[in-house]
Formats: structure tokens, C-alpha cells, sequence
């Protein structure tokens, strides 16, 4: 039926550009259009920002979360939950997986959040202007040193992360050009901080100090002159490797699981035609993001990639929040959902190293399989949800469902989910136990409800239940 | 696989955020103890001495009867080189013994591999709290990670009732059968069944238990509680784990220090007792360390982030006493303002390793250190 077909890419590519959608955001949406969603997609500005005022209302604390979990997190939490403008969020998210800034040592949420705010309001613009503006990020300057790194001497930590993991990837550089990088961002550091006592944290600003800056000539990727940072950023940016390693990352988190990164310079692309197109579009219009977003989310290799990512324990948790709907307020209790992501091993605003996280299967281990299951499974179980009420709505419409109906339909309203023959057998198995279900009297409606919070419960407690 | 009865156990608890080793064993015969603790040092009438030179703050007192029963080892100084005086990457080199680059093993996860290297036993490791600490972590290990009550310990909590939570079980290990070659599914579905299991396994734990003792109603209580659970239904655990915390006290340290000690104490008291009332402590010693200690001079109202620390073991065959020495607290001596460490970490665990466990220490903790005999 091509509704159905319809209604199943456009789950796919809400799952992908954003957190995924109940059934009625995805038939309007089907209403609209395949391209022309991917196009609102990417005009975040036409929907209205996240209302930061309400989250203050609830959740106070939340405006200057300072250094200690949750309120940093549940801020963050608030705007992945409550945003309009999903692609926006989703690649605030990506970039902060690439650009990971920890708070191990950042120990300031507020510039953290700050970073992030970074990303949504230009991580779907240019690529080389989002580096110049994070090479000037003093959460990044810090977390890789560059306060430390003078003229005098020179430290290279930032020199060499934004080569090796913010652009070019290892193995497409040498240790002098990683020497030669630093040398050109000698200087760029942040204003002196205001101590933290008596009255706590104080913003955080960019400052360059010219006398701190080594003046000489620098021998860069084959380039010789006076450069500074910025010229830096140029010249990675025309680099061949560069394109190569931003879509590479871009295919990784929007289309399908490639190896652990420290592996890139080894194992070539699963796809390497799809990088390559996504290259040539990145390299033809001068690293805008959205050309390059524009045809991946158009692109066959895509839409054919169903269930091919692994979700990541913020997409386990948002996902879920979203589509059970109720948590649009930030009431208490807010708190502890903000830290479930950290439970099942994904402690955002807070990756354990510069390098991000590992993802793709290595998110699964024995305690945070059963974190993931054991959340949703509490979420979809709980029937008053505004959005299990939905799907039943949708199943007292149906009438008499027969066992079989009921768990297709199920798998339907939650996704639309594919699950394999074996997984299939065992969920008609478990309703035929319990019968045709009907909403005729109170009675049966009562039970068919419970029945269905148990079969939800099935459902997300399946292993093609982790991917997306 | 049933245990044999003595096969040796560890049980770690490890204290978050940086324990204050100066207020918890304390040179009150120092004067520049007082000197540079203006406001957060512990007065002498709060102090239980252990010999003329150290003494305990008086919420310690379950522990001062440890020491008195000689079963504490307290081990001065600990810490390593060049210590970040990070929360995260301190744990981190204490959780996998790699100081110089981002470890992904867990010394633990090492343990238990070596341990059981068939996965006979999916309950080797039991944790309690609610995720992986990385201590733990090993890619094919299987770890319970006991998040809330043990007595609800497994997949689908919320389904109960007996026979529906029977079904939906079966069902959920028939869905997880192995598709060998299918990469990431085959890998779920053995996590998944271990998981299972190992909850299976688990859930006997708690109808077996029957003790006079009463655990203090804290989170460590209940974990310590927990851990006496599994302890005595025999099912072959041989490392558990838990935190405690969080003990960074920049500000307004000796109430919070006294609360989490008292809450510690009192836990360990009980278990201690549980333990002994049931003649199952003779196999059993307790480890509990921080990832740091903490400055020397106070900052006006608690303590910022320091390196050596303090490290304590208890057991009915642990040898009690001090081992190395107190670093000195003269301002020459410390390393940016702290104690400076000298004995590393891993002469600790290697002497568990070696005289405890009797496994080879060397791979895992990546090198030879030092061993102090504080094991009988």
C-alpha cells in the first residue's frame, strides 16, 4: 500500500533528522511531502525556537547550571524533548559528538550549554565558519588547552585534535603540521576569569593576545607563510581528507554504523560511493552544510537504510519522551529522565574524552541493555500516555482485533518497526495467548488496554527495537 | 556451577568525588594539620586516636572498632604520578590502571575474565547502581548491574505479577535466541540472555536471606544489605561493586564528610556483623578507595581537589595497621598544594590480585608494583 510506504520513509528520515514522530506528526507530514518535509527540516527558522522562559519557570536552576549534574543536563534534556525544529537540535547533537567538550574538566554547564547553542545556531551553516567560531569557543579552548598554548611555547592539544578529530582525520597530516597548526594558534585564548568565590561562575570570553602570538613562518600541509589560526582553518578546509572525513562522520550518525573512528585511517567506507557523493557536494558548495544535509536525506542510499544505526541512548531516551508526549513541562522528576541517557552509558555535556563516544554496538554492554529496555518498557507500559493513548485510539477504531492484527498494528503505530520472522512469531504467540481482543464493554476494554501496554512492553524489549 | 564455599571475594566500594583523607585519618598531633585547616579541621575532643599520631573522626567509629579488632588496613599516601586532579580521568586510571591514554578495560573486567573465562557463571560480577562502572567494563563480560531493589532486579519490572511476568520472560529469551554470524544481533542476544540469567539467578538471593541485622535505611545500607544477600545464597559471586558519595566537599565539608562517613560506617558495621553472624566473612574483604584526596589548606569552607589519598581494607584476614607513611604536610614537600602520593594504586590491587584472588597481577594492572603485606 504506498501510504504505508509513505508513512514508513517518513518515520525513517524522522528517526534520522530529528527524534522521531508519532503516527500523527507523520501522516501530516506524509500530507506535505517527503522533500518538502526535508526542506522544512532544513529552515529551522520557519518553526518557533524552544521557549527557553518556560523551562525557567519550572526548573530555575536550570538557567546557570554551574558544575554538578542534572541541571545541566536537564536544560539540554528540556530543548531535545520540547524543539520544533528537530534537524536543528539533531546536529547541535552531532556536532557535539564530534566536537566532544566534556565537563570533566570544563566543569561549567553553563559554557557547556553555551557550546551547544553554538551548534544549533551554525551547525547547519558553514563548515569552515562553525571551526573559525569554535576555535574561538573558550569551553574548547580550555578542554584542549589552547589558554596554555604560547608563543613561548607552544602546547599542542588543540593544534592536533582539530587536525586528527575536528577535520582531516589521522593519517592525513604530519607531527610538524600538527606543530606548525599549533604555532599559528599561539594566542588565542580567553579573557582572564573572574574567580569562582564568593559569587560563582562568570562568563567566559575570547580574547587574543597578539603578544602572545608566534609571528614567524609556518610550513602548513605544503604552504608556507605568517599564518594565524584563521589561515589554518582555510587550509584544512580545501583538503580532499577533510570533505572525505566530515561525511564520513555525517554518514556514520545520519545513515548507518560505520567502524569506531581510531579505525578510519584502516578500514575504508561500507559505502564508499555514498561518501563520495556527499564529498562532492560538501567540496562544490564551499562546505554549506545544508546542500550537503539537502542530498544525503534525498539520496537513495538513505532511504534504503532502514534499521541500520544503532540508537544512541539521548535518541533511546528523546525518542521515547517525545513520542509518549507529557513531558513538555519540565516538572519535577525532570531530573532523574535527564540522567537516564548517562545510565545507559551516554553522559551528555559530558563524553569521556575529546575522541566522543563509542557508538554503534559498542552502546551496548550488560547494564545498559537492560537500562534501555527496562526505560522504555516503563514508559510504553504506562497506558495513560498521551501517546499509547493515541495507538489505542487508533485500535478501539479498529474493532475485534485478531492476534495477528494486533501485533502488526502495534509494530505499526510504534514506528512503523520492522522485526524478523522469529521475533514476529513470538509476538502473535504471546497474543494469541491472551485471545481476540475487543473494546466492546468496560470490561474488555479494560483489559485489551492492559494487554496492549504489555505487548508495547514486548515490543521495545525486542533487539530490532535498539535501531533506528 | 556451585561455588565452593571458600573461594575468595572481593567487594569494592568505591568512594565518588574524592574522599578528604586528612579528616577521615587525621594527624591531630600535626600542628600544621590545624595551621592550614582554619575552618574545616576536625576539633581533638571529636577524635578517636588510633596511636599517638593518627586518630579518627568520631563518626568513624564503626571503623576505629575495625581497627581495634585489628581486621583494618589503612594504606597512606596512595595515588600515582602526575595525578590530573580530574574527577572523571582520575576515576578513569583507578577503573582501568592506564595513566598515560584512555583506558577501555576495567581492571575488574579483567578479574573476571581471567576468573571465568568460559562465562560459566553470569553472576561473577554483581554491581549495584545503575550503570557500568568502567572498573567493571570488558567487551564479553557479563556484569548484573543491580540499578534499584534487588527483589525487582531484571528485564520489564513492571510487569509482576507471577505467571504474566513468567510469560512475557520466556517470550523475551525465545526473541533473543543467537543468530551466530549476524554480528550486532548475535552480540544483543548474548548480553540480552546473560542478562537474563544472571537476573534469574539473582532473584533467589533476597527469599534466602534471614538475619537478625539491621542495615542503616541509606543508599549504601541498602547496597552493602544487597550485597550480604547474594553473598550468602551461594551463587558463586566473586567481585562485587558500589559507590558511595559524592564526596567533593568544596564547600560546607564537615557536615557533608560526616554524614557520608556516618552513613558508610554504620553500613559496614551491619555488614560486618551480617557477615560474622553467619560465619561467611572469612572469605571476604572490603576495599574502599577514592579517585583522590584533597587539598591540604582548606578553601574557607571545604577542600579543592587533591592527589594522595587514603585506602582502606577490611577483613577478618586482612593484617589491620598503617601501611607507608602519612606524606609530609610541609609546604616544600606538597606537589601544587597537595600530599604528594607514594604508593601507587596498583601495589594495592596487585597484592588483592596476587595474595587474595591468586591471579597473576601483572596484565592487569599493566605492570609490576610494589605489595604490601597487609594480607594474612
Amino acid at each position: 500500500m504506498a501510504h504505508a510506504a509513505d508513512i514508513a520513509l517518513m518515520a525513517h528520515l524522522m528517526r534520522r533528522a530529528g527524534f522521531g514522530a508519532g503516527r500523527d506528526e507523520l501522516e501530516a507530514r506524509v500530507a506535505k511531502g517527503y522533500d518538502a518535509t526535508v526542506e522544512e527540516l532544513l529552515d529551522p527558522e520557519t518553526q518557533p525556537p524552544v521557549d527557553h522562559y518556560t523551562l525557567l519557570r519550572h526548573q530555575p536552576s536550570a538557567l546557570l547550571p554551574g558544575g554538578v549534574p542534572p541541571m545541566g543536563n536537564v536544560n539540554y534534556m528540556y530543548y531535545l524533548v520540547t524543539t520544533q525544529r528537530p534537524l536543528e537540535e539533531k546536529m547541535a547533537l552531532f556536532w557535539h559528538h564530534v566536537f566532544a567538550t566534556g565537563n570533566s574538566k570544563v566543569d561549567n554547564y553553563d559554557q557547556l550549554l553555551e557550546q551547544i547553542d553554538l551548534f544549533r545556531h551554525h551547525g547547519m551553516g558553514n563548515y569552515r565558519d562553525l571551526l573559525l567560531k569554535l576555535a574561538k569557543n573558550p569551553s574548547m579552548i580550555f578542554w584542549l588547552d589552547n589558554n596554555q598554548n604560547h608563543g613561548t611555547e607552544v602546547n599542542e592539544n588543540w593544534g592536533r585534535e582539530l587536525l586528527e578529530l575536528f577535520s582531516l582525520g589521522a593519517g592525513n597530516y604530519t607531527e610538524i603540521d600538527v606543530r606548525e597548526a599549533s604555532r599559528a594558534f599561539t594566542g588565542w585564548g580567553f579573557e582572564t576569569k573572574l574567580p569562582r568565590l564568593p559569587y560563582g561562575r562568570f562568563p567566559w570570553k575570547f580574547q587574543y593576545r597578539p603578544e602572545d602570538h608566534d609571528e614567524g613562518e609556518k610550513t602548513f600541509l605544503g604552504h608556507k607563510g605568517n599564518f594565524n589560526g584563521e589561515d589554518i582553518i582555510d587550509i584544512v578546509v580545501e583538503q580532499p581528507a577533510c570533505a572525505k572525513f566530515i561525511c564520513r562522520h555525517l554518514y556514520n550518525f545520519f545513515v548507518a554504523d560505520e567502524p569506531q573512528v581510531p579505525a578510519w585511517n584502516l578500514e575504508p567506507p561500507r559505502d564508499p560511493a555514498a561518501i563520495d557523493i556527499l564529498t562532492k557536494a560538501f567540496r562544490e558548495n564551499k562546505y554549506e552544510m545544508k546542500p550537503v544535509l539537502r542530498t544525503l536525506f534525498t539520496s537513495d542510499f538513505f532511504k534504503n537504510a532502514r534499521y541500520k544505526h544503532l540508537k544512541s541512548p539521548a535518541e533511546v531516551v528523546v525518542g521515547t519522551l517525545r513520542q509518549m508526549g507529557g513531558y513538555e513541562i519540565a516538572k519535577p522528576g525532570y531530573g532523574e529522565l535527564s540522567m537516564q541517557p548517562s545510565y545507559m552509558g551516554q553522559d551528555l555535556l559530558n563524553p569521556p574524552s575529546v575522541e566522543g563516544w563509542h557508538t554503534g554496538q559498542e552502546w551496548i554492554n550488560s547494564g545498559s541493555l537492560m537500562a534501555r529496555i527496562n526505560f522504555v518498557a516503563e514508559q510504553v507500559g504506562n497506558t495513560s500516555a498521551p501517546g499509547v493513548q493515541s495507538i489505542i485510539k487508533r485500535l478501539r477504531a479498529m474493532g475485534v482485533l485478531a492476534p495477528e492484527q494486533m501485533v502488526d498494528t502495534c509494530l505499526d503505530l510504534l514506528g512503523p518497526i520492522e522485526v524478523g520472522p522469529d521475533t514476529k512469531k513470538e509476538l502473535v504467540d504471546q497474543v494469541k495467548e491472551w485471545g481476540d481482543l475487543s473494546w466492546d464493554t468496560a470490561a474488555n476494554a479494560q483489559a485489551a488496554t492492559k494487554r496492549t501496554g504489555e505487548l508495547l512492553q514486548l515490543i521495545v524489549a525486542t533487539r530490532e527495537y535498539q535501531f533506528a | 556451577m556451585a561455588a565452593k564455599q571458600k573461594d575468595p571475594v572481593l567487594v569494592v566500594v568505591q568512594l565518588t568525588g574524592g574522599n578528604d583523607y586528612l579528616n577521615t585519618v587525621v594527624p591531630y598531633n600535626n600542628p600544621l594539620y590545624r595551621d592550614n585547616r582554619k575552618v574545616v579541621s576536625i576539633g581533638d575532643n571529636q577524635i578517636l586516636r588510633l596511636d599517638k599520631d593518627y586518630g579518627v573522626p568520631s563518626y568513624l567509629a564503626p571503623m576505629k572498632q575495625f581497627w581495634d579488632e585489628g581486621k583494618l588496613a589503612v594504606m597512606h599516601g596512595v595515588g600515582y604520578l602526575d595525578s590530573p586532579r580530574s574527577h572523571f580521568r582520575s576515576m578513569d586510571i583507578w577503573h582501568t590502571c592506564e595513566a598515560d591514554k584512555v583506558g577501555t578495560e576495567g581492571w575488574l573486567g579483567r578479574v573476571i575474565r581471567e576468573i571465568d573465562p568460559n562465562k560459566e557463571n553470569v553472576i561473577t560480577a554483581v554491581s549495584f547502581g545503575p550503570c557500568l562502572f568502567r572498573a567493571l567494563s570488558m567487551p564479553g563480560v557479563p556484569v548484573a548491574c543491580v540499578a534499584g531493589p534487588l527483589e525487582t532486579y531484571g528485564f520489564l519490572p513492571g510487569i509482576q505479577e507471577q505467571t504474566q511476568r513468567q510469560a512475557v520472560l520466556d517470550r523475551f529469551s525465545r526473541m533473543y535466541k543467537p543468530i551466530p554470524g549476524s554480528g550486532v544481533m548475535e552480540y544483543m542476544a548474548t548480553t540480552g540472555l546473560d542478562s537474563l540469567k544472571g537476573a534469574d539467578i539473582l532473584k533467589a538471593a533476597p527469599g534466602k536471606y534471614s538475619s537478625e541485622i539491621k542495615y542503616p535505611d541509606s543508599s549504601i545500607g541498602r547496597k552493602l544489605k544487597g550485597i550480604a544477600q547474594v553473598h550468602f545464597a551461594d551463587l558463586g559471586t566473586r567481585v562485587f561493586y558500589c559507590d558511595h558519595g559524592s564526596f567533593d566537599t568544596h564547600a560546607g565539608q564537615n557536615p557533608l564528610h560526616a554524614s557520608l562517613w556516618t552513613a558508610l560506617s554504620e553500613g559496614l558495621d551491619a555488614f560486618m556483623a551480617d557477615l560474622r553472624s553467619h560465619d561467611k566473612a572469612d572469605n571476604v574483604i572490603i576495599l574502599i578507595f577514592s579517585e583522590f584526596g584533597r587539598r591540604v589548606r582548606d578553601n574557607g569552607s571545604g577542600t579543592d581537589h587533591g592527589a594522595a589519598g587514603v585506602t582502606f581494607v577490611i577483613g577478618e584476614k586482612v593484617r589491620g595497621g598503617h601501611y607507608g607513611d602519612m606524606p609530609s604536610l610541609e609546604a616544600r614537600k606538597l606537589v601544587q598544594g597537595d600530599l604528594n602520593p607514594n604508593m601507587d594504586f596498583r601495589g594495592i590491587y596487585s597484592a588483592i590480585l596476587d595474595k587474595w584472588l591468586h591471579i597473576d597481577p601483572v596484565p592487569i594492572v599493566n605492570g609490576t608494583y610494589e605489595q604490601l603485606a597487609f594480607l594474612n
